[in-house]
């Protein structure tokens, strides 16, 4: 296989790790969302935990993303 | 790709080692001069009520100030003008390179390279000054098994070590992936017929304020895990 075509292969295929962000982060805000429905005065409380949780879920996809990058340019 | 070029303005060799002032350079010392005049103007007058201008320094200050008491208690406020550095300064670079036709410094991952080691280099000199070598009973947590241990120890001390990987590459692909993204749309705008170009026209604007929460929560991630990161080395409390 021509190794430009395998690069772009690879660089497909390691974006598949954006699958797991998604449904991280999904997850994540989803959840939020919930527990504040049921408890809106709590809710304010554990905003910047749903800032760091959505920052740390969305680094892992990330890091699948510049894996993609790097095979892409190197 | 073009806009994450590196250009030099003004050649300059050290020691043998490319010391050139690029666009990257530029853009830096303009973050810290227009965060310094700002900071250091806006409060000359020292109004016990402030002004407009005193008013958002005193937010930024209290801002920092709240995350830095929070996550690592009063002595953290110690470290806080290293926090408020990497916070303001993160920050300022992140939002100049959202202006058209500017340069992000921190897409390039040297950079956010640099500052996710400071932090952890800092971090763990800061570890073992307060703690000597029982900085080390990090890896071990309490209360686990001494027959876990050969798994759980390797498994810490990994986590531990990949932190400034973790910290510089959040930042780098975040910015780098939503400024390549912006580039993407804003070429569609322009290039498809005038009777599809309104879909890519309001996604970029929608986007772009997007980018503007993303610039301002990647530099309140950095210093808020800086933050529980400096927990973990002045108080051990694991």
């Amino acid at each position: 296989m021509d190794a430009n075509a395998a690069k772009y292969i690879g660089a497909g295929l390691a974006c598949f790790a954006l699958i797991g962000a998604g449904i991280g982060i999904g997850n994540i805000f989803g959840n939020y969302l919930s527990g504040a429905l049921r408890n809106p005065s709590a809710a304010a409380g554990q905003f910047t935990n749903l800032l760091i949780g959505f920052a740390l879920a969305e680094a892992t996809g990330l890091f699948g993303l510049l894996i993609a990058l790097i095979i892409l340019f190197s | 790709m073009h806009q994450f070029e590196i250009v030099r303005w003004a050649h300059l060799k050290l020691f043998g080692l490319d010391a050139s002032f690029t666009n990257a350079s530029f853009y830096m010392v303009l973050a810290v001069v227009l965060v310094t005049s700002f900071l250091v103007l806006s409060v000359r007058g020292r109004a016990l009520v402030p002004t407009r201008s005193q008013s958002v320094a005193e937010l930024l200050y209290e801002f920092v100030a709240k995350m830095v008491r929070q996550n690592v208690g009063h002595e953290g406020m110690k470290y806080f003008p290293f926090v408020f550095t990497l916070f303001i300064f993160i920050l300022a670079l992140n939002m100049l390179g959202m202006i058209p036709g500017t340069f992000t410094v921190t897409s390039h991952i040297i950079v956010t390279f640099a500052l996710a080691a400071t932090v952890f280099v800092v971090v763990t000199a800061i570890g073992f000054a307060r703690h000597g070598f029982g900085y080390l009973k990090l890896f071990v947590p309490e209360g686990v098994p001494f027959w876990l241990m050969p798994l759980i120890v390797p498994i810490e001390l990994i986590s531990y070590l990949i932190r400034p990987i973790s910290l510089s590459v959040r930042l780098f692909a975040n910015m780098m992936a939503g400024h390549t993204m912006l580039k993407v749309f804003a070429g569609f705008a322009v290039s498809l017929p005038v009777v599809a170009k309104i879909a890519p026209v309001l996604f970029t604007v929608a986007f772009t304020g997007l980018e503007f929460v993303v610039a301002f929560l990647q530099a309140f991630i950095f210093t808020v895990l800086t933050c529980i990161y400096l927990n973990d080395a002045v108080n051990m409390h694991h």
